[in-house]
């Protein structure tokens, strides 16, 4: 069925602003959230006033996203904007305006490569490019097997470990190579999980050297003892009372 | 269904603490303003122009279009004048190097996307871009890239879309949705990608939506039926006002040559405000098909015989000479002029005829209390009452003008809303409080649910659908509305407010009733002679197989069709003459164009045929006859006037029985409706489009747009 589905080509990295009805998307696509999201969405409306209810509209969207396997078909965005009581075209807008959110379906892996400025010199195009060659697609295309989509993002604030690749708006893959990739959609195909994080073995965001600075506990602060801080003001205070009423005494006595 | 309140925070208002008028200085010189106008209504009222594209008195402000900055002392940016409010003492710059640069900065941006198709453009030469960016736009463009295109969007057979011309106003996305209440509009996608239109392929759909087309401040709109048939300054324009719509809008009609080539809405506060219907827009194509020019006799074949204006006026003579008084029934059409009602009401009179009947069917309302069949409250009334009971009209359709400014009352003052009748989506929340007369008497007992809300209102208002009184019963259904008003102080001398309201939907009629014709026509009888005046809405049954009929008119309808002598009169644009709307407030509409072949103005007509028959009425020329208007009722002759009318009440007492029966509203098709919107191809094309299921035998030529 993948396939037979035309994918509209995308430009600025957003796909086509208007909705063409397909066998697999329109109106009349069922669609209804699960009994679990309801639960959530009634949690979700509690965060807004009665009266603003429209807040939730990308709230909404994401849950009906992450439920339709990465994808907002068009009779959820109807559905949201039954719920919100809202008119179809204010969700349409919204679904619209973010990129976040796909109007068409993915793949499996929604693989978004970031191509911004330090990624593109860390050799974001080589990842692309790799990612082309081994799904057989080019960029805002689905792989025949329905595994792979590809798109290309604008900063997702991994810089340090560019290049860098997001999967399905969630897992994070950094410190790419040509060849890690490869190792990576070899990994997808045959059904299993690369790890996590940075693909050239360092640890979040440290020098590929391991941790040259900041090892000792910083010893900016002395140790100090709160509890007892906090006794020593309570008895000064004390102390000050008392001493203010012995004056007074002595002051009436005098008289 | 929507939460439509909702819209109100995003109007534009500001404290209402500051109640005075504020000073602020616009290029120096100082002017008083309320202090909610924003810093562009300021510099209008200093006589400043500022330009700007998605700034709209009558839609909220969305700023977005940046076209309008202006340079603000103490301020370290330029601020857009349209959603910026003022604050005392500001002084406004619009005339500075900064202001400059800016304007033509946000021009080259909007240029940048902009085709470069003026030549081709119908919004050429009346463009809001063309004009501003030839006054503050840059000489030299230095966008190099591509420009992009944006498919066009199906507005139906009234509005031509060109989306790549959009400059992303969004008038008419805020038109839709706070005007005609059908939140359909919008943009999607962002950045370069961005687009108006409606997401899913549906086609926009509204009974204004022609205004989109005055709305839009390029060519993205444009008015498909008028579409390349001339430019604007080859266009001669007329003020005139139609009577096609019974609140008689004003509107200019734009001529070229001998030839309507389109209408437009001409502003009126207290009647239109901006909007016309598209009835009222785009019917007047109708005027060029079917029309009666020449004088024709039936003969016994039936076939037609053209006979010149003398034999014709002669065959007639003829004709009445035969018959008496008590055997002539004469009707006036809906779209009668006061002048020509007059005319004929002296003639028959003259020739001792008394029946004339205005209403067809209708009710004998009594003309002699104007309050008892004008809109008391008028039109602007429905802005200051708390409550309107709409009784047997789907104001959607019967006057989607009027509910335009309901729809607005609803938003802004909370207007509740209350229905009898067929309900349907009428843009706004109201209550529909059933469907048959047994309301109406539920009302009045006060067991109604309603009941409740309409004794605690302030100012209410009562809204009878003139189909209402065109019921069998309609008298006695009058009799009972009229009982509510009183029981429930719809009528209040003390604030002035007279909340009993009649909306017709012909001038005819208001004209008729205006000049004191009662309707004393029984449609039992058998004329003899029948004098049709334009009327072409009624009942073929109701005229006698053996009767002569005479039909004087415009098109060749229903009217003319059974006629034995037809004489072609002129119609509202080829004749200058007076009407009355349901208001009561007369108008003059202006002639633009000459009449085809030997088609006269109504009260000319009249006025030969009353020398040929000898019995010559005394007035030769326009300004005659009104004084022959004045003379009978002086107010006639004020125009663009409502002469204030007594608040007393004046019931009819109750005649007959209201039977139980549903009360149905009696437009079926909201494109055809009268002579005119019948023969033109236009509305054929909408009914078309826009209402298949009530759709005639038309097939376009072409293919719809
Ligand atoms: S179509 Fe016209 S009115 Fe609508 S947003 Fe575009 S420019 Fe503005
Ligand atoms: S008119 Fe002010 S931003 Fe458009």
């Amino acid at each position: 069925m993948l396939a037979a589905r035309h994918f509209l080509r995308r430009t600025f990295s957003s796909a086509l602003a208007t909705h063409r009805d397909t066998a697999y998307n329109n109106r009349d696509t069922p669609f209804d959230f699960t009994e679990e999201n309801y639960q959530k969405i009634t949690t979700i409306l509690t965060h807004y006033p009665p009266q603003y209810k429209r807040s939730a509209t990308i709230n909404l969207l994401y849950l009906a996203q992450k439920q339709c396997d990465g994808w907002v078909p068009l009779a959820a965005m109807n559905k949201i904007a039954k719920i919100l009581e809202i008119s179809e075209m204010d969700v349409y807008e919204v679904c619209s305006f973010y990129t976040m959110f796909n109007r068409e379906p993915v793949g499996k892996y929604h693989l978004q490569v970031c191509g911004t400025t330090p990624c593109m010199i860390r050799g974001a195009q080589d990842i692309i490019k790799t990612i082309e060659h081994e799904c057989g697609i080019i960029k805002d295309q689905t792989s025949k097997d329905g595994l792979f989509t590809l798109t290309e993002v604008e900063c997702l604030g991994c810089c340090a470990n560019a290049p860098m690749l997001q999967v399905n708006g969630e897992k994070v893959y950094e410190d790419l190579t040509p060849e890690t990739m490869k190792a990576m959609i070899d990994a997808w195909k045959a059904g299993k999980e690369p790890k996590v994080g940075p693909q050239n073995g360092r640890t979040c965001a440290e020098g590929i050297q391991g941790r040259t600075t900041l090892k000792a506990q910083p010893n900016v602060w002395p140790d100090r003892d709160f509890a007892k801080a906090k006794d020593d003001y309570q008895k000064r205070l004390e102390a000050e009372a008392q001493k203010k009423k012995e004056e007074a005494a002595a002051a009436a006595a005098k008289k | 269904m929507l939460k439509l309140c909702q819209k109100i925070s995003r109007h534009f208002k500001t404290s209402s603490r500051l109640l005075n008028n504020i000073e602020v200085f616009v290029d120096g010189t100082p002017v008083s303003v309320a202090p909610d106008y924003s810093i562009l209504q300021a510099c209008q009222k200093a006589g400043v122009v500022v330009p700007h594209f998605c700034f709209h008195e009558r839609l909220a402000v969305s700023g977005n279009c940046r076209m309008c900055i202006v340079e603000i002392e103490k301020m370290p940016k330029v601020m857009t004048a349209c959603s910026m409010p003022v604050s005392p003492g500001m002084r406004i710059n619009t005339k500075s190097e900064k202001t400059y640069n800016a304007r033509g900065g946000v021009m080259e941006f909007l240029l940048a996307n902009h085709p470069l198709d003026c030549p081709i453009c119908d919004q050429g030469g009346e463009c809001d871009l063309q004009d501003q960016s030839a006054l503050y736009g840059y000489k030299i463009g230095r966008f190099m890239e591509y420009k992009r295109a944006v498919e066009d969007k199906n507005y139906g057979p009234l509005v031509a879309t060109v989306m790549t011309r959009c400059i992303h106003c969004t008038r008419c996305i805020r038109f839709y949705e706070e005007v005609a209440g059908i939140p359909i509009l919008g943009t999607t996608g962002r950045g370069r990608e961005t687009e108006v239109g409606t997401y899913v392929e549906k086609m926009v759909h509204s009974e204004l939506s022609g205004n989109l087309v005055d709305l839009c401040p390029v060519g993205a709109l444009t008015n498909a039926p008028y579409a390349f048939t001339a430019r604007p300054w080859e266009l001669r324009n007329v003020m005139s006002i139609d009577p096609t719509d019974s609140i008689t809008p004003s509107i200019e009609i734009s001529c070229k040559g001998g030839e309507v080539k389109r209408v437009l809405p001409r502003l009126h506060e207290e009647v239109n405000e901006e909007w016309i219907h598209d009835r009222s827009r785009h019917a007047f194509d109708g005027l060029k098909r079917q029309r009666l020019n020449a004088c024709l006799k039936k003969k016994a074949d039936g076939s037609y015989e053209e006979l010149t204006w003398k034999d014709a006026l002669e065959v007639l003579a003829e004709e009445v000479s035969k018959t008496s008084g008590n055997d002539m029934v004469g009707i006036i059409g809906e779209f009668m002029d006061v002048e020509a009602v007059v005319a004929f009401r002296d003639l028959m009179y003259k020739l001792g005829c008394e029946n004339i009947d205005a209403k067809k069917n209708g009710v004998k309302l009594s003309p002699d209390f104007r309050n008892n069949y004008l809109m008391n409250s008028r039109i602007s009334g429905i802005e200051e009452a708390d409550l309107l009971l709409v009784i047997g009209a789907n104001l959607r359709l019967d006057s989607p003008v009027i509910n335009a400014r309901v729809r607005k009352a609803t938003v802004l003052n909370g207007l509740n809303v209350g229905l009898i009748g067929t309900d349907d989506y009428l843009t706004y929340d109201h209550t529909h409080l059933g469907t048959s007369t047994s309301a109406l008497t539920d009302l009045l007992k006060g067991t109604h649910p309603f009941a409740k809300t309409l004794e605690k209102a302030k100012f209410p208002m009562i809204l009878v659908g003139a189909n209402v009184l065109k019921r069998e019963d309609g008298e006695a259904v009058n009799s009972v509305i009229q009982e509510i008003a009183k029981k429930y102080n719809v009528i209040k001398p003390e604030s002035n407010w007279n909340g009993y309201n009649v909306l017709h939907n012909e001038v005819g009629t208001v004209a008729a009733l205006e000049v004191g014709i009662t309707s004393e026509y029984d449609p039992k009888a058998k004329p003899k002679f029948m004098y049709l005046l334009g009327a072409d809405n009624f009942k073929p049954d109701e005229i006698p197989d053996d009767a002569f009929v005479v039909y004087q008119g415009t098109h060749g309808d229903e009217g003319a069709s059974r006629a034995n002598l037809i004489l072609p009169g002129a119609s509202y644009v080829e004749k200058s003459g007076s009407y009355v709307n349901t208001d009561g407030r007369v108008s003059l509409g202006k002639k633009a164009i000459p009449a085809p072949g030997q088609a006269k103005a109504d009260w000319e007509i009249l006025r030969a045929l009353s020398e040929v028959l000898g019995q010559t009425l005394p007035y030769d020329n326009l300004q005659e006859i009104r004084y022959r208007i004045a003379e009978l009722a002086p107010h006639l002759i004020k125009y663009d006037y409502v002469e204030p009318y007594s608040l007393s009440w004046h019931t009819v007492p109750v005649k007959g029985e209201v039977n139980k029966t549903v009360i149905s509203d009696f437009i079926d098709n909201f494109y055809m409706t009268d002579a005119i919107s019948r023969a033109s191809p236009t509305m054929a094309k909408c009914s078309e489009a826009f209402n298949p299921a009530r759709n005639t035998n038309f097939v376009p030529e072409v293919p719809i747009r």
